[in-house]
Order: C-alpha cells, then sequence, then structure tokens
C-alpha cells in the first residue's frame, strides 16, 4: 500500500499507546496532490494509514471524528478541525472517499465497530459518542454500532468546513448544513473525471475519421486527410466536450429534466455554431450527418454525468436510459453512416 | 422551484407509520430533506427529492422505511448490463463518485 504521511508533526501518548498527531494545515504537495486526484492522475496512491490520529493535544474528553481513509477527505478533516484538540480515527475505506465507501460498504457498520475494537477507543476516551459524516450513513447503521459498542453515532454537517459551527451549536446541523446541494463550483469539479472517460477512444476515433476523410468519390486523396480532415477532429471533441462540459456547467439552467436531453440541448447549439463556422461540411447531408452524431455524443456525455450528480435516483437513471440509449445508438449510426457515404458518393 | 428535481414519479421510497416511533434519525440522514416529522412520525414531505441512496432505511430503528437503493449512475448500469450484474460504478476515482 503506498502511504503518505508527512502531514504527521509529532504523537501523544494515550492509555493504549502513542498516537500520531497531524498538521491542520496543506503543505504544497499536499495541494498538488489533491489537483492531481481530481484529474486522475495516478489515482491509488492517495490513502492514507487507517488508524487513531489526533489533532492539537486531546484528552480523554476529546471528541472523536470517524474519517474514510481517502487522503482528500483526511485532509478536508484535519483541516476543518484547526486549532481544535480531538482525535480522528481513520477508517479502512480501500481509499475511497466517504460518499462512494458508504455505497459500496466499505464504509460500514462492520468496520466502524472494527475499528472501536481494534483502536480500544473505549480506553482512549471516557465519553461515549463518535461524530461521522452524515453522508456515511448510506453505509452506517447508527443504532446498530450503539448496540454492538456503546458508542452513539452523531451525524455530522455533509462538509466538513461547517465542522466548527456543528460544535459550537452543541452537536446540532442545520438544515443547510444537512443539505446535499450542487453548486456551479463543484459541478466543475467533477468535469475533469468526465472528461477522461472516453480516453482511448477519444483518440482511436478521431484518427479513424482522419484517414476516412481522405476518400472522395473515385479515389482517395491523402491531401483530404488533413484538410478537411482536421475540421472532423473538431466536430468530434466539441460533441464531446460540449457533453461533459457545457451540459454539466450549465445544468440547473438546461430546460428538460434529463440529462439526455440537456446535453443535446448543448449539443446542437454548438452544432449549429459550428454549421455557420462551415465547420460541418458543405452538403445537406453531411451537415445532417454531424448534427446527429454531435447530439448523440453531447447528450450521451451529459446523461454519464448522472454518475456525479447528487440527486439523480437509480430508478430515475435506469428509466431515462432505456429510452435515450437506443436513441443515443441511432444517431449515432445514422450519422456516421450518412457521414461516410459522403466521402464516396456526391449527395 | 428546485432546479436540481430529476424525473417525478419513479422512486422505490416506502415509508410504513404504524412502525415509526418519531425518533427523526430519517429527517438527519436524508441529504434530500425528504422527510418530516408531524405528529411525532415521520411524514414523507417531498417523494421526487429522494436520490434512492438508502441511508434513510438503513438508520430507521424500527425498519418502517424501504428503498431500493443504489447508484443513479448511468455508466453504472452500463457496466451492470455488459457485466449481466447489478449496476455498479468504478468509484476508485476517489474525487467524484462513480
Ligand atoms: S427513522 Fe424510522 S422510526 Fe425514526 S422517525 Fe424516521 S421513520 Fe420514524
Ligand atoms: S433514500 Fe436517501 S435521499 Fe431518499 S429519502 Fe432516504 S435518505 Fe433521503
Amino acid at each position: 500500500m503506498n502511504t503518505v504521511k508527512d502531514f504527521i508533526t509529532g504523537e501523544v501518548q494515550t492509555g493504549t499507546g502513542v498516537v500520531p498527531v497531524v498538521s491542520t494545515t496543506w503543505s504544497r504537495r499536499d495541494r498538488l496532490e489533491t489537483l492531481k486526484v481530481r484529474w486522475s492522475v495516478g489515482r491509488m496512491k492517495y490513502r492514507i494509514l487507517p488508524g487513531l490520529y489526533a489533532v492539537g493535544t486531546p484528552d480523554r474528553s476529546s471528541r472523536v471524528f470517524v474519517t474514510a481513509n481517502f487522503k482528500l477527505t483526511f485532509d478536508h478533516l484535519r483541516r476543518a478541525l484547526a486549532g481544535l484538540d480531538a482525535w480522528i480515527l481513520v477508517l479502512d475505506t480501500k481509499g475511497i472517499n466517504v460518499w462512494c465507501a458508504a455505497g459500496k460498504g466499505t464504509f460500514s457498520t462492520k468496520e466502524v465497530v472494527r475499528r472501536i475494537r481494534i483502536h480500544h477507543l473505549d480506553k482512549v476516551v471516557d465519553h461515549r459518542k463518535i461524530i461521522l459524516p452524515q453522508l456515511s450513513a448510506t453505509g452506517v447503521a447508527a443504532h446498530e454500532v450503539k448496540r454492538m459498542t456503546g458508542f452513539t453515532v452523531i451525524y455530522g454537517p455533509v462538509k466538513a468546513s461547517d465542522i466548527k459551527d456543528f460544535l459550537e451549536s452543541g452537536l446540532k446541523a442545520t438544515d443547510d448544513m444537512r443539505r446535499v446541494t450542487f453548486p456551479l463550483v463543484e459541478r466543475l469539479k467533477l468535469i475533469p473525471v468526465d472528461i477522461f472517460y472516453g480516453k482511448y477512444y477519444m483518440l482511436l476515433v478521431p484518427v479513424a475519421f482522419l484517414l476516412l476523410s481522405g476518400f472522395k468519390p473515385g479515389g482517395y486523396s491523402t491531401d483530404l486527410v488533413l484538410n478537411p480532415g482536421w475540421k472532423s477532429i473538431v466536430n468530434l471533441y466539441a460533441g464531446y466536450l460540449t457533453g461533459c462540459v457545457l451540459a454539466p456547467a450549465l445544468l440547473p439552467w438546461l430546460p428538460f429534466r434529463r440529462f439526455s436531453w440537456k446535453g443535446l440541448t448543448t449539443g446542437w447549439f454548438v452544432a449549429i455554431l459550428l454549421a455557420f463556422a462551415g465547420m460541418l461540411g458543405t452538403s445537406a447531408t453531411e451537415m445532417i450527418s454531424w448534427f446527429l452524431m454531435i447530439g448523440a455524443l453531447s447528450s450521451f456525455m451529459a446523461m454519464n454525468f448522472t454518475g456525479s450528480s447528487t440527486f439523480t435516483s437509480l430508478s430515475g437513471v435506469k428509466k431515462e436510459m432505456k429510452t435515450a440509449l437506443p436513441v443515443q445508438i441511432t444517431m449515432a449510426s445514422l450519422g456516421l453512416a450518412g457521414w461516410i457515404l459522403t466521402r464516396f458518393i456526391v449527395l | 422551484m428546485n432546479r436540481f428535481v430529476y424525473l417525478p414519479g419513479v422512486v422505490t421510497l416506502e415509508l410504513d407509520t404504524e412502525k415509526c416511533n418519531g425518533c427523526r434519525m430519517c429527517t438527519i440522514v436524508c441529504p434530500h430533506a425528504v422527510f418530516e416529522i408531524a405528529d411525532r412520525k415521520a411524514v414523507i414531505r417531498n417523494r421526487d427529492l429522494c436520490m434512492e441512496c438508502g441511508a434513510c432505511a438503513k438508520n430507521c430503528p424500527e425498519g418502517a422505511i424501504t428503498v431500493k437503493s443504489g447508484v443513479g449512475c448511468a455508466a453504472g448500469i452500463i457496466n451492470g448490463i455488459l457485466q449481466n450484474t447489478e449496476p455498479s460504478c468504478d468509484c476508485s476515482t476517489g474525487g467524484s463518485c462513480c
């Protein structure tokens, strides 16, 4: 396991042993790593060793915060605890963030109970309360943790940055702290991951289009490969990126509830711009083909963003896909067929 | 109007008011304020906001809530179809979900 531990600044002695103290500020390296994770570079390296950690100089009456061993999650928590004396119990969630780990079953009742026992939490603190992030509730049953360990689970706010207010108000989260919202910044943060969804295809498909661009009625011309071949690359990327950048960014302002429709809207909007810029070719068949392909691509990528969104239900996405996926495939196939046809026949 | 509402009328959330003891746990864990307490019983205030995360059902000590939970994620559903399993996503990217 690749672990990072240069955020450890010292240690404290407890009734059961030595516990590392962690810094509550981010180093340059922490910031850099955060960026890298967002852009999915070297993805699995950012886990920290599960166990008990300390911030400040906690004692037997200090609060206990439970979290996942995904480094970004841990980083946000320790930064939010600046100036406090507290314990952090890091679970082994296989390096996955709270929400996903809870959904996947690694941030679970079982793991919480196991960690409380391994690290003898009952001997470290006198009280019997642990604070969990609210989003872990999908994987943890508070009443069962209580029954098995005697510790009462208190669900803290969704965002670590609200923790201080939460503590000051006597462990009460306001309604706002309990809501998962999905503002522009949050949506933008998730976009990089989606951009890499198509990785290899988004390299191979354009190459195929370039090669096909060389065909002309009655022959093959290598001149055509680059010009107008480059235009097909621009069109493909335009469709792809409108779906995974523009549609998520504009999400709440786009008409329609279905993500596939939202994506089709942005896709066709961009296609109209491209048509005016002379990027979609000259014949009607070629233009229509591009509208079909760009629309399908953008629609599909926007639909993919349901995975990142914080309000789409499984039942809803299933319902949407049932109609959207066949339409997208049909559109893309027709568009592709039409475009290839215009390579060989004057229409 | 809440602009973050997905498709209406599809959610699998059910509440058995008979079993409810009014402990409020569901109102605490729900990230979308689906429940509220009225007359010491939970009521579903806005079902269409539910994202089927399952937190309420998991934390209801009386087992009064049922929901078929899962991640509403197109890529996950496609994974599921291809591998002939339940929808599952590759959450290992960490930064986001699925
Ligand atoms: S968690 Fe269950 S018992 Fe408690 S208020 Fe909600 S429905 Fe009722
Ligand atoms: S499944 Fe999740 S979103 Fe739906 S009501 Fe329960 S806690 Fe709220």
